[in-house]
């Protein structure tokens, strides 16, 4: 028999399990087609094309109702990756600072962050999403009371206001000369990178140690400063005006209570699972390190920089960037409280008015692969990137 | 006469008795010292702590304590308050058949599931458990067909004949399997379905009455019973799935392992939310047109293949992390594959992989609330809709969700201490 055979077992088991593969996909699909043509359906892009005819409270990109379909969609792919990209950048400086105080020999400091990791990372993020929602709606007050010559109560800094539709912003306003500002800007920030780098090989090279701390914020702010002054205040902000209209704030730039909820919620319930990556790969660097390099004479700000974080690092950032990931694949949940992501326009109000459910979904599934594979792309190029440097 | 005892002016004979330490050196005042002022920069954090502590406590504390457990709806809430402030729990007394029954589960058939989760904690003992008799597991394989009596009702036939096709089947593996162990596996699933084919033309329609509960549909689950059943059923079906998905997935044969990747990762890279509206609108399509596959178990469907994969991916560090010996070890024992796998592999490698199991379990159980997105009646569905729906319990909210934040807490908290104590019993190297 074939498959007491060495030679050929592998190969008649392939071919077995392909004639398996082959008739179960042909059983489903051939189930699919039967219940299409039973309804009346076939599968076909071309509602993509067609007018959208919702509104979407928050876009990136302009969007009116007689936009198409896809064009929804690409609105909710941009506030997926907007709402994914903040949510990563607080989720990460909530989840090192939670792990390194959980580290802390201050005991009270220590408890509250374990306080803080167990219940968040036990509770599902769609609780957290909702109360948060809830505590932005419920709990703040509507922007009337910001309102009239003499309001309730006062912009906070004279620049913010939290109210349950959202938090007003100051928003920049970019006058005539700005370009230069913001080039400058940028050039300084060159200069400071090449300056320090600069300082980092005269050290290696002769032993001179320059001083960086003050020269760095010197050369990122006085060229800006001077250029700002020289091009006559070109930037301006643009504030929430309490005065400008009797139903609402106007001016400045509207975070709407939706984004921030889920911003918040991800961040914050996604920090608690990095704590535990960080803590994990402190602890994960052997005490004789330290022991070390504090024999080699080093400060404890050195050895953490020098010695601790470099190695705990190869350990934290792969599961920190598969947290990333799930933060983006959690996004999703935006559509629970309201949020436009891609979920909510492609998946939700366009598949409901258009019917093409199978199209739709396999869109929605396509993005979120296609996001995913290039995240774990990027854990792999870091984890050979990483390997080499080991024994 | 003089003394001569008295004619010295003093000498000690003992020691004086040691004087208390310092209090900055022992007791409270030395513990404050070392874990909270230690240094400045500890001194403030301290004091930034016990401010937040404060600021949560001073809402949160008047809002549990002044909270008012009687009472029959929001309005005699406030009325029992007068303005200060409090939670209104009697929602919670009122109301918490529906948050752990959902709102149509026939009220009076409350005892069935009650029982089914009692006899749960019996039936996971074993398998949670290493210690307890052997015995028990016996228990553990009949409590999916009792849980399953209890719960859905119906004739006792349908459960007691899937049962004697299982236990037919397996007499059918363990005969075969000393030969080969794919003869084993396909006998026994052939043995099976005819043992129901064949059991299913001759029950008599008048046994289907006889022995038989009051039959819930699906759609009448709902509550937290509806986040368990979810938890337990889509974990327990995963795990042999996964650790299929993950043997594939080291297999030597190109075809199997691209169809255990492509699998793993399409899964593993769409968000769960997206595979349960497959299972809403989608699925239905890949059955045949004749079927109708209820909500409950299409959702079953999409969550078990979810957790399959990730599960694969737990049980495949596992397999990495065993030395490459001990595969050769059962190579030169003679051993062929699927002996080898079950004999010395898997054993060894599912140990390893325990803990991380666990952890997706937990996250599994957290994510099935997801089941309200498209409309399901569970615990958070019972919270968004239905409840503050109800004219007299509308406006309710935190109270709601807190009780359903407490039930996951134990549940997951549980569960991770559990996978803790699990992990350092297992720990057999002397580290």
């Amino acid at each position: 028999m074939l498959i007491n055979d060495t030679r050929y077992r592998s190969l008649t088991f392939q071919a077995i399990a392909a004639i398996a593969l082959a008739l179960i996909i042909f059983y489903l699909a051939n189930n699919v087609a039967t219940n299409l043509a039973k309804l009346g359906l076939n599968i076909d892009f071309s509602f993509l094309g067609a007018q959208a005819g919702y509104d979407i409270n928050q876009t990136l990109i302009p969007y009116s109702s007689q936009s198409t379909n896809l064009s929804a969609a690409f609105v909710g792919i941009l506030n997926t990756l907007l709402v994914a990209f903040l949510a990563c950048i607080t989720a990460t400086i909530f989840g090192v600072l939670a792990g390194v105080l959980r580290l802390s020999n201050n005991w009270l400091v220590r408890k509250l962050m374990s306080f803080y990791v167990e219940i968040f990372r036990n509770i599902p993020v769609l609780i957290w999403i909702l109360m948060i929602y809830g505590v932005m709606t419920i709990s703040l007050s509507g922007p009337k009371a910001y309102l009239g010559a003499e309001p309730s109560k006062e912009l906070f800094l004279g620049l913010f206001a939290f109210t349950n539709r959202g938090i007003y912003v100051p928003a920049p306003i970019w006058g005539p000369g700005s370009m230069v500002v913001v080039v400058t800007f940028i050039l300084s920030v060159i200069a400071v990178i090449a300056y320090r780098r600069y300082a980092t090989n005269l050290l290696y090279r002769t032993g001179k140690l320059l001083p960086t701390g003050l020269p760095t914020i010197a050369i990122l702010l006085i060229p800006t400063i001077f250029m700002f002054f020289v091009m006559g205040q070109p930037i301006g902000l643009d504030l929430p005006d309490p005065l400008a209209n009797r139903f609402n704030l106007r001016g400045g730039l509207q975070i709407g209570a939706p984004l921030i909820a889920i911003w918040f919620a991800l961040s914050i319930y996604t920090g608690a699972f990095i704590a535990e990556n960080v803590r994990a790969g402190i602890q994960a660097v052997s005490k004789g390190q330290t022991e070390a390099a504090a024999a080699l004479g080093l400060r404890s700000a050195r050895i953490m920089s020098l010695v601790v974080l470099p190695q705990a690092l190869r350990v934290i950032i792969p599961p920190l960037i598969s947290q990333y990931l799930n933060i983006t694949k959690n996004s999703s949940l935006a559509i629970l409280v309201g949020y436009a992501d891609v979920t909510a326009t492609l998946g939700g109000i366009t598949l409901n008015q258009t019917g093409r459910a199978i199209e739709c979904i396999l869109l929605l599934m396509l993005f979120y692969l296609i996001i995913s594979l290039t995240i774990s792309s990027v854990i792999n190029v870091y984890n050979n990137s990483i390997k080499l440097k080991e024994r | 006469m003089v003394d001569s005892t008295k004619s010295v002016a003093f000498v000690r004979t003992e020691d004086a008795p040691s004087l208390p330490p310092p209090s900055s050196a022992a007791g409270p005042v030395k513990w404050l010292r070392e874990n909270l002022f230690a240094t400045p920069a500890n001194a403030i954090l301290t004091v930034l702590s016990l401010i937040a502590i404060y600021l949560l406590l001073r809402d949160f504390l008047p809002w549990l304590l002044n909270g008012v457990w009687n009472s029959d709806s929001l309005a005699g809430c406030r009325e029992v308050l007068q303005g200060a402030t409090g939670g209104c729990f009697a929602v919670l007394t009122e109301r918490w058949n529906q948050l752990l029954f959902g709102f149509t589960y026939p009220t009076d058939l409350y005892w069935r599931p009650t029982v089914a989760f009692a006899l749960f904690f019996l039936a996971a003992a074993p398998v949670l458990f290493f210690d307890l008799p052997r015995k028990l597991l016996i228990f553990t394989a009949l409590f999916p067909f009792i849980a399953y009596y209890l719960i859905w009702g119906g004739s006792i036939w349908t459960p007691i004949l899937s049962l004697v096709g299982i236990i037919v089947g397996y007499i059918v593996y363990s005969r075969l399997v000393v030969s080969s162990f794919a003869a084993g596996f396909f006998g026994a699933i052939l043995a099976a379905v005819i043992v129901w084919i064949v059991g299913g033309s001759f029950v008599p329609d008048g046994f289907a009455v006889e022995g038989s509960m009051r039959s819930v549909p699906s759609r009448d689950l709902g509550g937290f019973m509806l986040n368990m059943m979810l938890g337990v059923t889509c974990v327990s079906l995963s795990v042999p799935i996964g650790i299929a998905l993950a043997l594939g997935r080291q297999s030597s044969m190109p075809l199997i392992k691209f169809v255990c990747v492509i699998f793993i990762e399409f899964i593993r890279g769409v968000p769960l939310i997206t595979l349960l509206f497959v299972a809403s609108v989608m699925l239905a399509y890949f059955f045949p047109p004749e079927a109708t596959v209820d909500l409950f178990l299409r959702v079953v469907i999409m969550i078990t293949l979810f957790s399959a994969a990730y599960i694969a991916e737990v049980v495949r560090g596992g397999l990495a992390a065993l030395p490459k010996g001990q595969y050769e070890a059962g190579d030169s024992l003679g051993l062929d594959y699927p002996q080898a796998m079950r004999l010395i592999i898997l054993p060894q490698a599912l140990k390893i992989s325990i803990p991380g199991i666990v952890n997706i379990a937990v996250g599994l159980f957290k994510d099935t609330v997801l089941v309200s997105v498209i409309s399901m009646f569970d615990l958070i569905g019972m919270i968004r809709g239905p409840i503050p729906a109800s004219p007299d319990w509308n406006g309710v909210y935190w109270e709601l969700f807190g009780f359903a934040s407490v039930l996951f807490f134990i549940c997951c908290y549980g569960i991770s201490q559990y996978s803790q104590w699990l992990e350092r019993r297992l720990a057999t190297d002397h580290r």
